[in-house]
Order: structure tokens, then sequence, then C-alpha cells
């Protein structure tokens, strides 16, 4: 499955019948050394472009918002004594959440990986 | 967001851009907030060297009668020797703090002041307006300056001036540095022993460039400087102190000379030495949040479900190794060892109140 990106730097990749959901490696590089990420409950239905998450850097506390819409389904508990791995490996163990998506159609608009690249370049 | 265009640029703004700083604004200048990373630069500080810009503050020479300075301060300038120099505060007529600054007497030439950079202009006007025909300002705009801090800062100095590297915690001179006039104090922003140095702009990027050469030093932006601060405990201007706040409240009452509290002859005395005898109501105090999740400036401190105190400073600090905090609260809860509450994102998070500095402040006291 190919992963889309948003316009505000958050990755959505399908895994069977969950979207795993994280930031770009642009962004954790934008962000710098991250120190705390503050994760949301499981069980909560989030909407498209809704706060989501917030990740916090040495300096600044920034929004992590919701690719798409649907329900928590698991968060990255070792990003709480880990963080550094959000810059170590964004788009891999650095994942934010996993998500059941309510409406699967709301990726077909994003950006694929050329795309965001053009975005961000 | 200021506009950039209209932003002014020290002396070092080239060499910042060539050492790929990423470049805020801040008090109306350009400046770099990181080079490598905030957290690898304040660790690097903390173990070797580091250059800091800061020709944003505001430089100044005092000559005439100095009671006419004195008057607005807090510091006995009668006592102040020779290479001395002391910390002191800018206080308006209700004891309220302007800002707080470095007097020195470096040499013959006068007093020799550095403010802050978003106090500058307000500072000088005032000093300027109440001096009147007693004494004289000379601000300096054609001086930067830099400060070189961490606990290799002294070796560094010692290879390209051994006199200023005598110099001892809080004492100034006049010195060459590497074929430059400067004017350097052994004091600092980030709780390591270290040096700011007073340089004419047009000398700054050559010895900036010379002093980036020992392989010791490394150049650190604003980001650093501002974490570093916070461990030592050390305020900030406009965000843990303001007009509206005593000394006894922001807990700088050390500040105060012991004979001017004698002669109670500083602005807003009676005020003040009523907090000193009484207590305020509230207080400065340093806050250690239990958890991870750091409590940034503007976060509410709860006690009991009731509001007690707002976080005026707060982040990571990378040295303690967890998030660090100052505020205020309120008077009768600000003991070391107190439990309080910080309303992170709504949520109620543990936290005690502190002594700082949070990381031991390590100044060359000979």
């Amino acid at each position: 499955m190919t992963t889309r990106f948003t316009k505000d730097h958050e990755w959505i990749r399908i895994e069977g019948d969950v979207a795993v959901v994280g930031i770009t490696a642009y962004a954790a590089e934008q962000l710098g050394d991250v120190v705390f990420v503050e994760l949301p409950e499981i069980g909560k239905s989030v909407a498209q472009g809704g706060e989501m998450a917030v990740v916090e850097s040495v300096k600044a506390a920034s929004e992590v918002y919701a690719p798409a819409t649907g329900e928590i389904v698991a968060v990255n508990d070792a990003l709480e004594g880990e963080p550094a791995k959000v810059n170590d490996a964004p788009e891999g163990e650095g994942w934010f959440v996993k998500m059941k998506l309510s409406a699967p159609a709301e990726l077909d608009a994003m950006m694929d990986e050329a795309a965001y690249k053009a975005h961000i370049a | 967001m200021a506009d950039e265009a209209n932003l002014q640029k020290t002396p070092l703004y080239d060499l910042h851009v060539e050492l790929g700083a990423k470049m805020v604004p801040f008090a109306g200048y350009a400046m770099p907030v990181q080079y490598d990373g905030v957290m690898a630069e304040h660790n690097h500080t903390r173990a070797a060297a580091g250059l800091f810009d800061v020709s944003h503050m505001g430089q100044a020479r005092v000559t005439g009668d100095e009671a006419a300075l004195e008057a607005l301060i807090t510091a006995d300038l009668a006592a102040l020797g020779a290479g001395e120099q002391k910390y002191t505060l800018l206080l308006n007529d209700e004891g309220g703090i302007m800002d707080d600054l470095m007097v020195s007497r470096p040499d013959d030439s006068g007093l020799f002041m550095v403010v802050n950079a978003a106090c500058k202009t307000s500072d000088f006007a005032h000093m300027r307006s109440r001096f009147g025909d007693r004494a004289q300002l000379h601000e300096l705009t054609d001086r930067a300056l830099l400060a070189l801090q961490g606990p290799q800062a002294g070796a560094v100095m010692a290879d390209l001036c051994p006199d200023a590297a005598r110099l001892v915690f809080m004492q100034a001179g006049a010195f060459s540095l590497a074929g430059h006039d400067v004017l350097i104090s052994r004091s600092g922003y980030t709780g390591e022993d270290g040096f700011e140095i007073s340089v004419l702009a047009g000398e700054a990027d050559a010895l900036a460039r010379r002093l980036l050469a020992d392989e010791r030093v490394k150049p650190i932006g604003l980001g650093a400087r501002d974490s570093l601060r916070l461990e030592a405990g050390l305020c900030l201007y406009g965000h843990d102190m303001d007009e509206t706040i005593t000394p006894v409240e922001a807990s700088l009452v050390w500040a105060l000379a012991k004979s001017r509290r004698e002669r109670a002859d500083f602005p807003g005395a009676a005020r003040i030495l009523a907090q000193i005898a009484n207590g305020a109501e509230k207080k400065r105090v340093g806050i250690l949040p239990g958890d991870r999740a750091p409590a940034r400036e503007g976060t509410e401190i709860v006690v009991e479900g009731e509001s007690v105190g707002v976080v005026t400073s707060g982040g990571f600090g990378p040295t303690v190794g967890a998030p660090v905090a100052m505020g205020y609260v309120r008077a009768d809860l600000a003991k070391p060892g107190q439990s309080v509450e910080l309303m992170v994102r709504g949520k109620a998070r543990p936290a005690v109140i502190a002594k700082t500095p949070f990381a031991p402040h390590r100044f060359h006291r000979g």
C-alpha cells in the first residue's frame, strides 16, 4: 500500500484493516529534537483535519492533525519513553497512532510521495 | 511575525547565514535560532564552549555624575570598583522592573552597561530623561557583543588573551583579543563559566571567525540560549518579569545592594521594603513537572482546583533530561517541595516547586 501525505506534513498508510499515521521526515526535521508526544485516547473519534496529537520539541509545542476521519484503535506507547524515535524513524518506528477509517475514500484526494516531495521542495 | 524586510541585521548576519543558521525575527533583529539543532548546541555549550551573537543587546557608556544612574537602579555604584561588574535592575517609580542589566567599570572611560534588546530604546530614553544635565548616556551602536560560554571557555580565552583569562566571575576589563581592542567581562547567561566580549562592529566578523577556528568552540543559537538560561534559573525579561513585578516578587532581592536597602533610596523603596518585611503576595519559583510533558509559558498552576499562579518560562531541559519551568505562585505555596498541578492542554499534570538552578552554576570564582 502506498503512503499518502497531507499538506500539514502527516503521513497515512493502510496496513491490513487499519491505517497507520505519523509525521513526515520533513516535519520531524523542521521540529528538531522531539522531547514529548501527547497521543489521543484509544477509542477516540477524530475528524479529518481535527486535532489529534501534540508533538513537543525543546523549543515549542506543535499540533498534529488527523489526516483522515475515523477511530483511534492503537497508539505508539514507545514514544512515551523514547520520543526521539520521531526524529530517528519518523515514517517507521516513530509512528503515532493506528486508525480505523470511516471514509477511506478521503485518501484518494491526498498527495502521493511524488506530490508531497514537490509540496515541500 | 515581524516584517522580514524591516529586520535589523547584526554585524554577524552573513556569518550566521554562511554557517547554515535558521534565522528568525527576535526583538526587531534577524537572529540565528539554531545551527545544528537546539539539543546538540545546548549540550555542546555544557560540555565544551559555545559562541553566541548577542549584538542585538543594547550597549552604552554613562559619564558624568554616576549618582544620576544609581538613583534609577539597585546597585551601589560608589562601591563598584575598577574592573568590577554587577547585575542590577532598572526600576520604575513604583518599584516595577523596567529591565535587568549588567553595569561595569572596565576602564577609565566611565560605566559600561549592557541592557536587553527589547528594552534598549525605552531604557535609554528613561535614563536620558532622568539624567538631565547631570550625566551623559552614550549608546554604543557601533559595537557588537559576543558571548563565549562553557567549561572550556577559559582555556580558549587563555590561548588568545591570557590576561582576560585571569578575570574571575563578574570582573571586567579592556583587553587586546587576537588583535582587537575589546571589553571583556567574565559572565554570561548560561550558568556556565564564560565571557561577554564587546567589539567594534567592523571587527566582529573577524573575531567571531577567530574564536570559531578553535575546535572547542561551536556557534550557538537563541534556542539553546533559552534552554541554557532556563536550566540556570535566570530570568528572561518580558516573560519572567516585567514592569508590574517587583524584585521581591521576582525573587531577585539579592540584586538589591545592602547599602541601597539601608538607605532606602531606590525607586519604589517604600513598596519594596514593605514587601521584604511583610512578604509579597506572589513569588517567582522553579517548577519541575512530574512527567514528560513540558509546561510552556502561560500554563496555569493549580492547587486543589484553585488557580494559584502561572508558568512564565517552560520547556525541556536537555542537561536535566526532563521538562523544567519557572513561574509565579501564591507566596504561601512557594516553598520547594510544594506539590502543584499544571494545566497542560486542559489536563492537570503533577509538578513540584523546586529550587533553581536546575543545572548547577559553574562560574569561575577564582
